[in-house]
Formats: structure tokens, C-alpha cells, sequence
């Protein structure tokens, strides 16, 4: 087994939910759906005040190449247009649809038994326009990175599963529930990018989903292919080969950040991804086990994204994994897994190492929403903290080599330039060094400070570059 | 939903995790891993081993309480680390050491060891042992009497008995007779054990190495420092023993007498004033044990842990800044 320098063992804490079905939540009498929902431009809305939508009809249009478009998630009519809270703490401009109670599909989506046929080029299209994004968490529209440039040639797609995240198990219920979706779906991806290897990461913690997946990938049919030959001698000559997609699960080491894509590639194929770039640097594409689901169910049944698997879990009466429509409130969720047990001190919105934490409840469930974890006040206390005593732990966590310790001393004091010096950028944020601080020093904060500090000076240096050109 | 709204929440930035390590924790565990050494010595040196460690310590917690409020900085005297300042000055004291050497000896390690740099994190050398060569050098006498072990229960004598340590020895007989002389019928056991003279804590190589193999166990210490140090110290004694054992002692006797053990495990790896990675700890430990060997063969000092962890302490922010980890990511094309 290959691995990844770095990173922790925090208390994983999901044995309150990883045996624990995914259900269907209650419909929800009103959802407000934002048209931000992704990286990249927001949607524009195509419908008024008072108009009345379908499920799945598309109510968002997306606004630019990197940008996806939104649904209807409930059928019903529109009841205002706006800015209301968004999980990312900011004021985002949304559609509030109240239900009809009828919950009826919008007409006109064609269901593509033949999906594993179609060119590359439509299936891309159905995956932009049922509105899937990286479903991780970090909403990267999928078909941007479905379309690398001619000159970087993708060889192996890879889905994570690896769920390392503390409480979260929605991605492994999925996997135990829907492996077969989840295959399809890498396979779909494999025919788009025309590639020739899958691998599907799990941590070895999901031992069941490893085995269902295992399962389904026996059951693919190999198809035999003539493929020809050419000797150096000239002699050309056919043989038989086994041209069936070439799948592998592979499990993988249960350690925090596995599921971070540069160490994912790191564990599974041993490449890493140079520094400043990008999985297609070194010919991969990472997607999401969720990703690859709803790949399936838009291009097999065009199911466009309405809905998505989200774990509500930690200080609540009864944690749920649950399939939940987007837009729907988290106070409805928590109201609907029994309200919470003791005081919640946070609440954050996918796992407690990179989740965000939310100032009220009153925020829609979006497409990156992967979990709502309730910590109780001892978890969420927030300390002061100390200096910086050089124990190095932080350095031996850090799963990109950095020197959080320095970084962190140069973010507080805020010696941008000193700190640029300990790469910054490099950072993924992934949280292992504020986690390990027996100072209690916020380190991931005070190197957020400097990203953005940097990527402000960056930005104005380029914008003086072109008004001189000018 | 009213209820709902009445929420006081939490707001900050990820993580919203955090370890139960902390600096109390750690001081703890390094204190916890002292105390075999400590109980040795307290057995082979009675009462006055315990006069020493307590003057110590509660010296420097108070140092460290005045120094604090002085200088307008938060009282941070419960994370333990003046505890272990203190300690460890003890154990690198003679247990007869009079008080007044003891109590300047501590206060003068908090005030000028480590609160003048801006207190615990801050400190370019190890305060312990700025504060004993403040000594060594300004009473040299008292510094060096070294009263003879007596194992608790058989204490037939006044501990007014005085002796020359291991390595004292050597140099000793080395300037008189020109070759090891007495030094050869040292036991091995009493070495490994600690029934010798020398410093409180230092006497114990086993309850040492016990205590240091704890910490990295814990992992509160790598083991970077403690091997290529007392590796080093090994292969170049050694060297020399393999050449000449009439005039040089082997590298079982150099590992298991004076600070060694104490300096490799306990001194040598405090977090402040050692590199931060584990290639420029390999670099520490070899120039520690480097340094020590050569003190200990060519100088006119016995012994030389002290001195080359100080001078070795100063060099480590230039290793910090030259030896780096690996970014992730940083390979060359086609590699």
C-alpha cells in the first residue's frame, strides 16, 4: 500500500450513522435554492415571482463555461427571488419555491438506456446541464474538468471514496447502496475522457462498501476486442484481447487527509502533483463517488442534481444519513433527526476539519453540503492560544511538507512577504496542523490571512502588468 | 423555529477540531519521564538530592511568576515548563550543591535563560544549561565536589564523603599516568545503574534511557537527535579505543557515564532550541555528540554535553533555515 507523508488520526466518530440506511427526508414545504451553488460564475434566473415550476425544470441558467446550472428541486411555485443567508456565510442570490404538495417531475427528460454509447461530447453535455458539480464538497462544475486542454492526456480516473473526514458517511452509505450507480457512473467518465483505468479509493473503515463495489466490478462483462499488432519486423498480426474497462477498488490506509486529491493520487498511483498544478498534470481526474452517482442518474434516467445524500450527525436526537432535496432548510433537517440533544455550540457544514461553521439555520442545504455536524459545547469551545514552542508537530501532520509553524508565526504577525517564503499557497487547508497545535495556535487561519494577502497583491500585480501593455 | 433562532453559535475558521495535546501535557510527560532518574538519584543521595530538586523548582516557578507579571506578559506558570526548567537544572546539579547555588542557578535560568528572549518559545539556548555553565564557571568548586553515592538504607556515613566522577577520573589519571589507569576497574553495572558520583539525575543511564524511550514511545521526542548523538559519541570513541585502549576508554564507558544519556534524551531534544525537522536533527545530534567527544578526549574539561548543546543550540536556527522538509509536489520533470 502506498502512501502520503503526514497527517492524523482525529476520533472518527461514525459509528453513529454508518450503519444507518440512507432515507428519503420529509419533502419540504418550502426550499430556498441559491444560484450559487458551485466555483464559478452564479446562475442567472430564468423564472419570475409567481410562476410555477416543476421538479427537476431548470430555474438557474449557467452563466459562463465554469459555472453549472440549477433546479427546482420540489414542484411548486416561485415565491421570491433575492439574497438570503448562504452556507458560506455570505448573503447569495436565491429562489424561494413553496411546494404544491404534488411533487410532480417537470416533462421532457429522456431517460438513455443506451448511455454507455452515446459520444463523448453528449454525455458531457447531459452532465453539464443536469447541474453536477463536485459533490465532495468542493463544487468544481464536473464537465470543466471533463474538458482538459488537447495538450494534457488524461490515463486514469479516479473516484474517491476515501470519506476521511471525521462523522461524515454519506459517501459510504452510498457506496454500500448504490454501488452499482457509482460504477456506471466511472465508467460514463471513463468513456468521456476515453480512458482506459478507474480506480475507486476507499478507506479500509468501509470494508462493506470495498466488498459491494468489489462485487459489481466483477460483474462487468469483458468484451473481447480484436487488436492488431505490429512486429518490428513488419509482420502484422491480430489477437484477442480483454477490452473491458479496467476497474480496481482500491482500499486505502484510514489516516486524514486521505481523501485530499493530490494525496489520494499520491496513495493509489504514487505520482504527485507538482506543486501549483493540478491532477491533470499527471494525466488524472479525480471525482467524487457522489459525483459519480449523479453522473449516472442524469445520463441513464436524465435525472438532473435536485438532491444529494448528506449526513446530520453529532448532537442530535436521532443522526440520519439522508437523501435531501436542495434547498432545504438545516433547521428543517434537525427539526426532522429529533431536534438536538444538549446545547449545540456549532454548527458546521460538512466534516469538522474543513467544514464551515454556520452563524443560523435558517441556510439551504446546497450541492456541496456532504454533512451537518452539531458539535457539542466541549468539542466547539473555542481557547486562546499560545506561542509557538517549536515542537514540530505540526510539521510531521503537515501531509504537504509545508512548515505550518513558520507560516503561522508570519500570518499572526502578518509579514506577508516573510511568509510567502514558506509557500503558502502549497497549502491545501486540510486542517492537521491546527488539529495537532498543543499551543492551540490557529495555524490553517493565520495561513488563510496570507493566501489571501497574496492572492490580492498577486491579482493587483497582474492588473498593472496589463494596464501597462496597454 | 423561535427557538431555533435564540442559538448562540460558534463561528470560526476550520478546523473545528483539535487534538487533546497540550503544553501542560507534554511538560507532564517530560517531568513523568524524568522521575526514574530522579528516584535514582534521590536513593544513592538521600535527603539532599530532594532539598536540591525542590529548592530548584520552586525557585523557578517563582522567577517565572515575578518575571511574567514584570514584564506585563500573561502568568503562564500552570503549563509546567519553569517545572521542568527547574527539574532539569537539578538533576545536573552536585546533590550537596549549597542552597544559594541552587536558587541563583534557577532563577538566573528562567530570568536570563529564557524570559529575557520573550519567554517559553522564544529562548535560542536551553535555560537549564545556560544556567549550569553560569555556574561551573562562577563556583567552580562547588560545582565539581561530588559527594559519594550511598544507597538509602545502608547510610552509615554523613554524606560529607567527596569524589571525582567517572570522566573526572579519567582525566585525572590520563594527566597523571598517562593511560586509564583506575578507570579500567570501574564496574559497568554501577555505571549503568548509577551508583557513581556525578550530577543528581545524570548517574542513571538505565532509568535515563528508560525515561527516554518513554518520550518516544509518546512521541513527545523523535529519536533523530538521541541516536545520532549518542551514535556519534559511540563510533568516535570508538575509533579511538579500537586504536589505543590504554589511553582511551570504550564506547560503553563514554554512552553510560556523565551527561550523556541526560543530554541525548532530555536536554538536546527541548522543543526551543533544536531544529524543527528530522534531517536537520540528524545535523544537531551529530554535532552534540561531535562536540562532546572531542571535549571530553582533547579538552581540559571531563565533561562536555553541556557545552555542546549550547554551542550546537546556536547553530540551529541557520539549520532551520537551510534544511527544509520535502514539499509535496516539488519533483523534477520525469522523476
Amino acid at each position: 500500500m502506498n502512501g502520503f507523508k503526514g497527517g492524523i488520526h482525529p476520533h472518527y466518530s461514525k459509528e453513529k450513522t454508518e450503519r444507518l440506511p440512507i432515507l428519503d427526508a420529509k419533502m419540504p414545504e418550502r426550499v430556498i435554492i441559491p444560484l450559487a451553488q458551485h466555483i464559478g460564475a452564479p446562475c442567472e434566473p430564468i423564472v419570475k415571482i409567481g410562476e410555477e415550476v416543476k421538479k427537476g425544470q431548470k430555474i438557474g441558467e449557467a452563466k459562463g463555461f465554469v459555472s453549472a446550472p440549477v433546479h427546482s428541486s420540489i414542484s411548486g411555485k416561485v415565491t421570491a427571488i433575492g439574497k438570503f443567508p448562504h452556507p458560506s456565510g455570505r448573503d447569495v442570490l436565491s429562489i424561494v419555491i413553496e411546494s404544491d404538495g404534488k411533487d410532480e417531475w417537470v416533462d421532457g427528460l429522456i431517460a438513455r438506456p443506451d448511455y454507455l454509447k452515446l459520444p463523448p461530447e453528449e454525455l458531457k453535455k447531459i452532465i453539464h446541464e443536469a447541474g453536477i458539480v463536485g459533490l465532495g464538497g468542493a463544487t468544481f462544475p464536473t464537465h470543466v474538468k471533463l474538458t482538459p486542454p488537447p495538450e494534457k492526456k488524461i490515463r486514469i480516473i479516479i473516484l474517491n471514496g476515501a470519506e476521511c473526514e471525521p462523522y461524515l458517511t454519506a459517501d459510504h452509505r452510498l457506496m454500500v447502496e448504490k454501488p452499482e450507480e457509482i460504477v456506471e457512473g466511472l465508467r460514463i467518465l471513463m468513456r468521456i475522457l476515453n480512458v482506459q483505468y478507474g480506480y475507486i479509493g476507499v478507506e479500509t473503515n468501509k470494508a462493506d462498501a470495498v466488498s459491494r463495489l468489489t462485487e459489481i466490478v466483477a460483474r462487468i462483462p469483458k468484451e473481447k476486442l480484436a487488436e492488431t499488432y505490429v512486429e518490428r519486423s513488419g509482420i502484422e498480426w491480430t489477437k484477442e484481447v480483454d477490452a473491458g474497462p479496467n476497474i480496481k477498488i482500491i482500499p486505502l490506509e484510514v489516516k486524514y487527509p486521505q481523501g485530499a486529491e493530490k494525496q489520494l493520487i499520491k496513495a493509489i498511483l504514487n505520482r504527485e502533483v507538482p506543486s501549483g498544478g493540478l491532477p491533470m498534470d499527471v494525466g488524472v481526474v479525480v471525482q467524487n463517488v457522489g459525483t459519480a452517482c449523479a453522473i449516472s442518474e442524469a445520463a441513464r434516467f436524465g435525472r438532473p442534481l435536485i438532491d444529494r445524500v448528506t449526513t446530520i450527525t453529532g448532537a442530535v436526537v436521532y443522526p440520519k444519513n439522508l437523501r435531501v432535496r436542495i434547498g432545504t432548510l438545516f433547521s428543517a433537517l434537525i427539526e426532522e433527526c429529533g431536534g438536538f440533544s444538549g446545547e449545540p455550540a456549532k454548527i458546521v457544514m460538512g466534516g469538522p476539519m474543513m467544514g464551515i461553521a454556520q452563524h443560523t439555520l435558517n441556510v439551504p442545504v446546497i450541492k456541496g453540503t456532504s454533512g451537518i455536524v452539531i458539535l457539542p459545547k466541549a468539542a466547539a469551545g473555542e481557547k486562546d492560544f499560545y506561542d509557538c514552542i517549536r515542537c514540530g508537530m505540526c510539521v510531521r501532520a503537515c501531509p504537504m511538507g509545508l512548515l505550518p509553524n513558520m507560516l503561522g508565526i508570519y500570518g499572526e504577525l502578518r509579514l506577508v512577504e516573510k511568509g510567502e517564503e514558506f509557500r503558502p499557497m502549497d497549502c491545501i487547508e486540510c486542517g492537521c496542523c491546527s488539529f495537532v497545535c498543543p499551543s492551540k495556535r490557529p495555524l490553517v487561519q493565520f495561513i488563510r490571512y496570507l493566501k489571501n494577502e497574496l492572492s490580492i497583491k498577486r491579482s493587483r500585480a497582474k492588473e498593472k502588468k496589463e494596464a501597462v501593455k496597454v | 423555529m423561535e427557538k431555533l433562532e435564540e442559538l448562540r453559535l460558534v463561528v470560526s475558521s476550520s478546523p473545528h477540531a483539535q487534538s487533546e495535546e497540550t503544553i501542560e501535557k507534554i511538560m507532564f510527560y517530560v517531568i513523568l519521564a524524568l522521575m526514574p532518574a530522579a528516584g535514582v538519584g534521590i536513593y544513592f543521595f538521600g535527603f539532599n538530592a530532594i532539598r536540591v530538586i525542590l529548592l530548584s523548582v520552586v525557585t523557578a516557578i517563582i522567577s517565572e511568576a515575578l518575571m511574567q507579571k514584570a514584564m506585563g506578559r500573561r502568568v503562564a506558570v500552570k503549563d509546567g515548563s519553569a517545572v521542568l526548567t527547574g527539574l532539569l537544572l537539578a538533576m545536573n546539579l552536585p546533590s550537596n550543591a549549597p542552597w544559594w547555588l541552587v536558587v541563583i542557578g534557577s532563577a538566573f535560568a528562567i530570568v536570563i535563560g529564557k524570559q529575557v528572549f520573550g519567554g517559553l518559545g522564544f529562548n535560542i539556548f536551553n535555560p537549564a544549561l545556560v544556567a549550569r555553565v553560569f555556574l561551573i564557571i562562577s563556583w567552580p568548586v562547588q560545582m565539581t565536589t561530588w559527594p559519594r553515592p550511598l544507597p538509602l538504607f545502608s547510610k552509615a556515613l554523613v554524606d560529607a564523603v567527596t569524589g571525582a566522577t567517572p570522566l573526572g577520573l579519567l582525566k585525572a589519571e590520563l594527566l597523571l599516568k598517562d593511560n586509564i589507569g583506575e578507570v579500567a576497574n570501574i564496574s559497568m553495572i554501577d555505571l549503568i545503574i548509577g551508583n557513581v558520583g556525578g550530577s543528581l539525575g545524570e548517574v542513571s543511564a538505565i532509568a535515563l534511557l528508560l525515561g527516554g524511550i518513554f518520550l518516544i514511545y509518546r512521541n513527545y521526542i523523535s529519536w533523530h537527535i538521541p541516536a545520532s548523538f549518542i551514535g556519534t559519541v559511540i563510533i568516535i570513541s570508538g575509533l579511538f579505543w579500537i586504536i589505543d585502549p590504554t589511553r582511551y576508554a570504550g564506547p560503553l564507558f563514554h554512552t553510560m557515564s556523565g551527561g550523556l544519556m541526560l543530554g541525548a534524551f532530555f536536554m538536546a531534544t527541548d522543543y526551543v532550541t533544536s531544529p524543527i525537522t528530522s534531517r536537520g536533527m540528524l545535523i544537531f545530534g551529530f554535532g552534540c555528540g561531535l562536540i562532546t567527544i572531542l571535549i571530553r578526549l582533547f579538552g581540559t574539561y571531563p565533561e562536555g554535553v553541556s557545552f555542546a548543546i549550547l554551542l550546537m543550540n546556536m547553530v540551529t536556527p541557520l539549520i532551520d533555515k537551510y534544511i527544509k522538509p520535502t514539499l509535496f509536489g516539488e519533483v523534477k520533470e520525469g522523476a
